[in-house]
C-alpha cells in the first residue's frame, strides 16, 4: 500500500512538473484559462444566434455545466493514455519505468492526475465565467454537495478505467497514438449528453449514449448544482438521484474492471512484441 | 530572380510537397482519424443547434466551419509547428545545408497541405451534408471557388509566417499550437456567424485569413440566410492583401529567424 501511495504522488508530481515547467506562470495561467473559456464561448455565442441571449433558460444551464465538466473528461482520457506514449516516443524512459519495481497502473493514474488537476482549475474558471458573465443558477445544497461528491468520485473512477484502458489501446498501435485519447473523448462528447439531451440524437445512437457512465455522471452533477431548477429533459426524469448514482457506480465498477483487464492483455502483448521500447517516430 | 533560382525553388517545392501527398495515399488510416474525428465534432455541434431549434442554414454554418477546421489545425501542427518538429527529428539542419531555398520547403509544406486537407475537407463537407441534409444555394459558383482560394493562400501565408516563429521555440510550440486551437474557432466564427462577435471584434478577428474566409464563403453559399461581417466583395480584397502580407512578412520573419537561431545555436537542439 506504501508502495502504491509513493508511486501515485511521485507520478503525479512528476505530471504536474510537465504540464507546468514548460513556461512560466503567467503564461501557463493564460494558457489555463484561454482554452476552457473560448470553447463555452463558442457555445455561448451558438446560443445567442438562436435563443437571443435568454441565459434564463434552463437548456443554457444545462449546456454550459455540461460543456464546463465535460473538461474532466478531455483532460483525465487524454492525460492517462498519453503518457506511455511520451515517456516512449519523447522522452525513451519507458523501458525504466517497467523495470523499476512499481505498480504500472499507480504510475498512469498518478501521471493522470496533474491533468486532472489542471482540469480542476479549468472547471471553476468555467463555473466562476458562467455564474459572473452570465448568472448561471448555481444552487447548492446539503443534499446536493453529498450526491456532487459522490457523482464525482464514482465519475472519476469511470473516467480512470477508460483512460487505463485506452493506455493499453496505444500501447499497441503503431499510427494515430497521439490522438487516441482526444478522439475517444470527442467521440463521448457526441453520446453522452453533455451539450445536448439524448432525445436528439438519432434513435439508433441513444443506446451508446445509455451505456455510457459519463451520461449518468454529468446528469447527477447537474442535478446537484442546479438543484430543482435542473432542466429535466424526458431521458431521465423518472430517474431518482439514488437510481442515478446506482446506474453511475455500476458503470465505474464496470469501466474500471474492464479498462484495468484490457490494460494489462494489451501489456502483455506489448512485451511479446517488443512493442514497450519501440519508437514509431510518428 | 534567374531561371535557375525559380527552377530550384520549384523543385524544392515539389520535393517538399511530394511526401504529405503520396503519404496519405499510402496510408489510409487517415480517413478514420482526418475525417471520421472532425466529423463526429462536428455533428455534435450540429445536435447543438438542432436541441435549440436553429434555422437549418446553421447546420449548414457548422458543417462548413467543421471543414474549415481541418485547414486550421493542418497550418497549425503541420505548417507552423512543421519547422519545429524537423528540429526534433533531425531534419531541420538537413534543409538548411540542402541547396534549395527555405521559402521553398515551407511553400511544399503549404502546396502538399493543402492538397491534401482539400481532400480531407471536401470529404467532410460531403459526408456531413449528406448525413445532415443540408441544401447550398451558391450564388456565384466563380466568386465562391475564387474565395476559397484566396483563403488558402492567406492561410498558408500565415502559416508559413508562424513556421519561421515556430523556429525558436523549444517545448512551448506544442503549447502554443494547442493553445491556438478553440480561441481561433471562436474569433474566426467557425460555428457561428461571426456577426455574433460584434462588429469590432469581428473587425479585428479578421487578420486571421479564416474568418473573411468563411464569412464569404458563408454569404455565397447561404444567401438568404448569412448576413456577412462586411460585403463579398470587401472581403475577398482583404483576403488577397492579407495573402499578399503574410507572404512577403514570412519571407522577411523566415531570413531573421534563420540568423538568429543561427546565432543562438537553436538549429538543432533539443528542448524537452
Amino acid at each position: 500500500m506504501r508502495t502504491l501511495w509513493r508511486t501515485l504522488r511521485t507520478a503525479a508530481w512528476l505530471g504536474w512538473q510537465i504540464e507546468s515547467n514548460w513556461t512560466d506562470p503567467f503564461l501557463f495561467t493564460i494558457y489555463s484559462i484561454a482554452k476552457p473559456i473560448a470553447s463555452v464561448l463558442i457555445l455561448i455565442l451558438m446560443y445567442i444566434v438562436v435563443a437571443r441571449a435568454d441565459f434564463g433558460h434552463p437548456m443554457f444551464a444545462y449546456l454550459y455545466l455540461g460543456n464546463a465538466f465535460y473538461i474532466y473528461v478531455g483532460a483525465v482520457l487524454t492525460g492517462i493514455s498519453q503518457v506511455l506514449i511520451i515517456d516512449r516516443e519523447e522522452y525513451g524512459v519507458l523501458k525504466y519505468f517497467y523495470i523499476a519495481p512499481i505498480p504500472p497502473e499507480a504510475y498512469l493514474v498518478g501521471r493522470g492526475m496533474a491533468r486532472m488537476a489542471t482540469g480542476t482549475i479549468a472547471v471553476a474558471i468555467t463555473l466562476l465565467f458562467g455564474v459572473l458573465a452570465f448568472g448561471l443558477p448555481l444552487r447548492p445544497s446539503v443534499a446536493g454537495a453529498g450526491v456532487f461528491l459522490l457523482a464525482m468520485v464514482l465519475g472519476m473512477l469511470a473516467m480512470i478505467g477508460l483512460g487505463v484502458g485506452l493506455a493499453g489501446a496505444t500501447l499497441l498501435a503503431a499510427r494515430h497514438v497521439w490522438v487516441i485519447g482526444e478522439a475517444v473523448a470527442g467521440a463521448l462528447y457526441l453520446f453522452c449528453g453533455a451539450v445536448f439531451p439524448l432525445e436528439v440524437l438519432p434513435s439508433f445512437l441513444r443506446p451508446l449514449g445509455y451505456g455510457l457512465p459519463l451520461t449518468y455522471w454529468l446528469e447527477s452533477v447537474r442535478r446537484a448544482l442546479l438543484g430543482p431548477s435542473a432542466f429535466r429533459f424526458s431521458t431521465f426524469a423518472g430517474w431518482s438521484d439514488a437510481q442515478l448514482l446506482g446506474a453511475l457506480g455500476g458503470m465505474a465498477l464496470l469501466s474500471l474492471i474492464l479498462g484495468f483487464g484490457f490494460y494489462r492483455f494489451a501489456e502483455g502483448r506489448a512485451r511479446q512484441h517488443g512493442a514497450i521500447d519501440r519508437e514509431t517516430g510518428y | 530572380m534567374s531561371r535557375e533560382a525559380v527552377v530550384l525553388f520549384l523543385r524544392t517545392m515539389i520535393a517538399r510537397a511530394y511526401p504529405r501527398i503520396v503519404g496519405q495515399n499510402r496510408e489510409p488510416s487517415w480517413v478514420l482519424v482526418d475525417v471520421g474525428l472532425p466529423l463526429l465534432g462536428t455533428s455534435a455541434y450540429v445536435f447543438i443547434y438542432r436541441a435549440l431549434q436553429a434555422p437549418e442554414a446553421y447546420i449548414g454554418f457548422v458543417i462548413l466551419g467543421g471543414a474549415m477546421t481541418a485547414f486550421w489545425l493542418n497550418v497549425l501542427w503541420s505548417m507552423s509547428a512543421q519547422l519545429y518538429w524537423e528540429k526534433e527529428s533531425g531534419n531541420l539542419p538537413l534543409f538548411i545545408i540542402a541547396p534549395g531555398p527555405m521559402m521553398g520547403i515551407l511553400a511544399g509544406m503549404a502546396l502538399g497541405g493543402m492538397l491534401a486537407t482539400t481532400l480531407r475537407a471536401s470529404v467532410i463537407v460531403l459526408a456531413g451534408s449528406l448525413l445532415f441534409g443540408v441544401r447550398y444555394a451558391p450564388a456565384d459558383p466563380l466568386a465562391l471557388i475564387g474565395t476559397f482560394l484566396l483563403t488558402l493562400l492567406a492561410l498558408y501565408g500565415l502559416g508559413m509566417l508562424l513556421a519561421s516563429l515556430f523556429l525558436i521555440w523549444g517545448r512551448e510550440a506544442w503549447h502554443l499550437s494547442n493553445l491556438l486551437q478553440e480561441p481561433i474557432y471562436l474569433l474566426s466564427g467557425f460555428y457561428f456567424p461571426v456577426r455574433a462577435l460584434g462588429f469590432w471584434v469581428g473587425a479585428l478577428a479578421s487578420l486571421i485569413p479564416l474568418t473573411l474566409g468563411l464569412d464569404a464563403m458563408r454569404q455565397l453559399l447561404f444567401p438568404q440566410a448569412a448576413s456577412g461581417l462586411f460585403p463579398v466583395g470587401v472581403e475577398i480584397a482583404g483576403l488577397a492583401a492579407l495573402s499578399g502580407i503574410f507572404l512577403l512578412a514570412a519571407h522577411r520573419a523566415l531570413n531573421a529567424m534563420e540568423r538568429l537561431a543561427r546565432r543562438e545555436g537553436r538549429l538543432t537542439e533539443r528542448r524537452r
